[in-house]
């Protein structure tokens, strides 16, 4: 790079021009550019004129669904995002919000869900690094990821591919960073078998006064690119995800961006070392749509112009075009507004960690986002109507005919079925949905940085907080087959098992970050999809109290025209008082008694005993009573804070049985037996394998088991002593009017543990 | 005790470490990889993490940080090193400890806690364990398969050199309990000199009830019996 004399001063800006072999704006290359007819016109109309090849560019990546939520602003709109504890909504690199002691939360999920279907381990690697990204550009470090994936049926050669890729992926970035996996989820279904989801969730921990935004403020002060150069990857990455997926897919390829977690973990520490120092006003990670969408967007925030030239831009191959760096996606880079005169500290702090930082611009007070290549202009479109005047629709939705008789299939059948549903039980047990994820987060670091108190497999991860008594809990959850079912329960009962997974371990819900991952929204019943669930998740985060401060669309995902579950991921998080009130999913002590919360149903739709038994995918899901729900979760909470549970285990796929399995094994080490008895008159298969939401299993001495019953009850919660721990020899063993299962703990264990191990066997990540 | 904690780039358990040696009463010092002394400690540790990626070999570039000459000094010194994950691996590359650390059996990353043997509790390092004590902690990592020659091997046991191995809940060293596929189980090794010790698995990792084990106290502890714990900077 040749350093260029300091352009302050009176300034005649030369007017734009587009470049030597730029190709002539035509209508194809509209199109090929992902504009609408209606949404160049509004181009045209902001311009004065027709943009150039570069500026085309820009508006392709800032007005795609990714970048734009053109589709999805106007019904997000309608989610709660306040409380007195929300200290940064939606709208920035992460939500924050105040979790006591002078701390602050700050906390985002995102998906990578389109790069990670055609290169799992690069497209997994990099989601995971541009959530980090997110949170430490707040000024937070994180101290917790989580998972959330979806994937074909195992069966599969190519989703095991996928599968093995994209947690290796995954695994790599985050042990590499040195970031520990606290949980999440993985979940599969046929209906994933094309495009998995693959959404990582970061948290990062802050003093409140720490925080600092992506803006550009300060007119004068000096745009910096830090952290890695810029190179032709990932160009018009934002793109590529906001379209279908198809065979062709596989020739995006070189749009998948490439990580690099050893430059991250410099970034990281540099750029936390940046914002202490106070020789910033603003930072920002360079994601989706790299320079052109940080630039931008912090300009559009603070009201005020950029001027950034290309030519100053460091980049890793020569004869980039300004089109081609400011589209690129390359990883691992920052752009910083320093303060005037601060540019050599900025620069100083880089070089410790072994980075680069280059001035490429100045804030400026035009309200216009400028781009020049030397002395010539490239671009020149006003900030804010680029980053918020994206054309926003509203579509129409209307209910899949075929669904919709799914849903009301006759399952009245299944009441039939012989009392003895003890190889059902072991199928069931070894279902990767139900079985153990050992497999998968026995791949990710999950006890660095010393603070996870409760590691993957439980509820919820758990970190204490050092130098207080607090800790804060997170988890993510989506039945994406109850929401295909019916978008509306199946969204409440997402957000339902969040705050029930957090209360489990003693967790007061306190936020929620979401991903919503949906086929094409341009399809009427994508969009009632999407509609009936946005809607339902503002009802019950209003009820939860768990306001939405921040997240991700992902549409399209879509395989030759198949779109997957809609699969709104609610990833929650919560905070304990007292590390004192961390509470297990394991039974702790034979003799303990079991206590059910909650009510069995004779709802069998949706469930998994369906889909493996039958392979089928139908039926009403299971309702969700957000009342009723909000009751338990204070009944559960009030327990564990008066020291009375010895374990909480939320009831959820496989229902009951294969609830007090997991309860049972544990992880592994310390098994124990069970000793259950159901008085319910409900047929069978509902009975061990229904999935009513609401229920809680609790254990606890004895002794305490009354007091426990009185809590339920002054919730108004249906509680009642089902039957007790007992020493793993005795077995696991539940009787019902009509049926007993009856099996070895030990066999248990070896599905349960051994399940997804055999399925993948032979078959790790190349 | 004054410890220096050395950071390279890419380190990530230096300050898991410098909490542990505050939480025993020690003073731990960072010292970073573009550093030529190590000043005035009593002990020297290596964290565990990705030095330099993992690029090339784990620990291998690392090996050529400025830091290294004054590590290598002070273990000639007879100065007191512990190096844990990468660290070991940094000490087996600047043959400071015999032998290499091999891509795991499975060849995937493996994290999670594992049982150990104390073998030698004749060391500065294991002195406050007793003879075959079965420790808990975690491991982390995608190359802990310790390897060295058959001679090496021989010499390690039959001195006394081999610290710890992974074992069952019974100490016995059964295949099923060895995560990695080290030879001879081993998890911890001792150099001929008795002053430096390499590690696979975190002791620092286990120090709080609420971590889910205090096992790795023991080590630490250990080391600040010999130094006076208020010495301090």
């Amino acid at each position: 790079m040749t350093d260029r004399p300091d352009s302050t001063g009176v300034l005649t800006v030369p007017s734009v021009m587009p470049r030597e072999g730029d190709p002539p704006i035509t209508a194809e290359l509209v199109e090929e550019h992902g504009l609408s007819p209606s949404e160049y016109d509004r181009v045209l109309e902001i311009l004065g004129r027709e943009p150039t090849f570069t500026e085309l560019g820009v508006f392709s990546a800032m007005w795609s669904e990714h970048c734009g939520y053109k589709n999805s602003k106007r019904l997000l709109s309608l989610l709660p995002t306040t409380a007195p504890w929300v200290i940064q909504g939606p709208g920035e690199n992460a939500g924050v919000i105040d979790i006591g002691d002078g701390l602050a939360l700050a906390f985002k999920i995102e998906s990578h869900n389109h790069p990670s279907a055609v290169e799992p381990y690069q497209g997994a690697a990099t989601g995971v690094g541009g959530i980090l990204r997110d949170v430490f550009t707040m000024g937070a470090r994180p101290i917790a990821i989580l998972d959330s994936l979806r994937f074909g049926d195992l069966d599969s050669g190519r989703v095991r591919y996928l599968f093995s890729g994209v947690v290796k992926g995954v695994g790599d970035y985050g042990n590499c960073v040195g970031i520990p996996n606290i949980g999440g989820e993985v979940f599969f279904d046929r209906g994933y078998e094309g495009n998995p989801i693959v959404n990582a969730m970061c948290l990062g921990l802050m003093k409140a006064e720490d925080l600092i935004k992506g803006e550009a403020e300060g007119v004068g002060n000096p745009l910096m690119v830090v952290g890695a150069r810029t190179g032709r990857d990932g160009i018009h990455g934002a793109t590529f995800a906001s379209e279908e997926l198809s065979e062709d897919s596989q020739a995006r390829r070189p749009q998948v961006q490439v990580g690099d977690p050893f430059t991250e973990k410099l970034l990281l520490e540099a750029s936390l070392e940046l914002i202490k120092s106070g020789h910033i006003t603003g930072i920002q990670d360079m994601g989706a749509a790299g320079i052109t969408s940080s630039a931008s967007e912090m300009a559009g925030r603070s009201g005020n112009g950029v001027e950034i030239d290309m030519e100053l831009v460091p980049v890793r191959e020569p004869g980039m075009t300004p089109y081609e760096i400011l589209l690129s996606e390359s990883q691992e880079r920052m752009l910083v507004v320093a303060k005037s005169g601060s540019e050599k500290a900025v620069r100083d702090i880089l070089a410790k960690w072994e980075l680069e930082a280059e001035e490429i611009g100045r804030v400026t007070d035009d309200g216009l986002f400028r781009v020049r290549e030397g002395d010539r202009v490239v671009a020149e479109i006003p900030s804010l109507p680029l980053t918020e005047g994206c054309p926003t629709y509203e579509r129409e939705g209307i209910e899949s005919e075929e669904i919709r008789e799914l849903r009301c299939a006759d399952l009245t059948r299944f009441n039939e079925v012989d009392d003895d549903q003890s190889e059902t039980f072991l199928k069931l047990i070894a279902s990767p949905n139900i079985a153990s994820k050992r497999w998968l987060y026995g791949q990710y670091d999950t006890t660095v940085r010393t603070g996870t108190a409760v590691r993957p497999g439980g509820d919820a991860g758990v970190v204490r907080l050092r130098g207080t008594r607090r800790a804060v809990a997170a988890t993510t959850d989506c039945n994406g087959r109850y929401v295909y079912l019916n978008p509306r329960s199946g969204t409440l009962a997402a957000v339902a098992e969040a705050a029930r997974n957090l209360v489990c371990v003693g967790a007061l819900p306190t936020a929620v970050t979401n991903n919503l991952n949906f086929g094409n929204p341009l399809k009427p019943h994508i969009y009632y999809q999407f509609r009936e669930s946005v809607l339902a998740m503002a009802e019950a985060c209003k009820l939860f109290e768990t306001p939405v401060t921040g997240g991700n669309v992902s549409f399209y995902n879509e395989t030759d025209g198949v779109a997957i579950y809609p699969t709104p991921v609610i990833g929650m998080v919560g905070v304990l008082e007292d590390v004192d009130h961390i509470t297990r999913h394991a039974f702790q002590n034979e003799d303990d008694t079991i206590i059910l919360l909650g009510d069995n149903t004779d709802e069998l739709g949706a469930s998994e005993y369906l889909y493996v038994m039958e392979g089928l995918v139908a039926g009403e899901p299971p309702s969700v009573d957000l009342l009723g729900e909000r009751g338990l979760q204070h009944a559960v909470l009030a327990m564990i804070q008066d020291g009375l549970l010895n374990s909480a285990h939320d009831v959820s796929e496989g229902g009951l049985a294969c609830a007090l399995v997991e309860s049972a094994l544990g992880e592994g080490e310390r098994r124990l037996g069970v000793q259950v008895t159901l008085r319910d008159a409900l047929p069978v298969l509902p009975l061990l394998f229904g999935e009513a939401q609401g229920r809680v299993v609790v254990s606890c001495d004895p002794r305490s088991a009354d007091e426990v019953l009185r809590h339920a009850k002054r919730h108004g919660v249906h509680g009642r002593a089902v039957g007790k721990v007992v020493p793993s020899d005795e077995g696991f063993r539940i009787d019902g009017r009509a049926t007993s299962l009856e099996a070895d703990i030990e066999i248990l264990a070896e599905l349960f543990f051994g399940a997804i191990p055999t399925l993948m066997d032979g078959a790790g990540p190349s | 005790m004054r410890v220096a904690i050395v950071t390279f780039p890419g380190s990530n358990c230096d300050y898991d470490l410098y909490k542990c040696i505050q939480l025993i009463g020690g003073a731990p010092e960072f010292r970073w990889h573009r550093d030529v002394e190590l000043g005035e400690v009593d002990v020297v540790m290596l964290p565990g993490g990705f030095s330099y990626g993992d690029y090339l070999r784990a620990g291998a570039i690392a090996t050529m940080s400025p830091i290294m000459d004054a590590v290598k000094d002070f273990a000639k010194a007879g100065g007191p090193i512990v190096g844990v994950c990468n660290g070991f691996q940094i000490l087996c590359e600047s043959g400071l400890l015999p032998g290499a650390l091999l891509r795991n059996r499975s060849l995937l990353f493996a994290s999670r806690d594992v049982l150990l043997r104390v073998e030698n509790t004749s060391s500065i390092f294991t002195q406050e364990y007793e003879a075959g004590q079965i420790l808990r902690m975690p491991i982390a990592h995608a190359e802990g398969n310790y390897h060295a020659d058959e001679e090496t091997l021989h010499r390690l046991e039959g001195e006394g050199r081999v610290l710890f191995r992974y074992t069952d809940a019974e100490g016995k060293a059964v295949d099923s309990a060895n995560p990695n596929g080290s030879a001879r189980s081993i998890a911890g090794i001792l150099n001929e000199a008795g002053n430096v010790m390499g590690m696979m698995p975190h002791p620092e990792r286990a120090v709080e009830p609420i971590l889910g084990s205090e096992d790795g106290l023991g080590l630490f502890t250990a080391l600040l019996s010999r130094f006076s714990p208020l010495e301090t900077a």
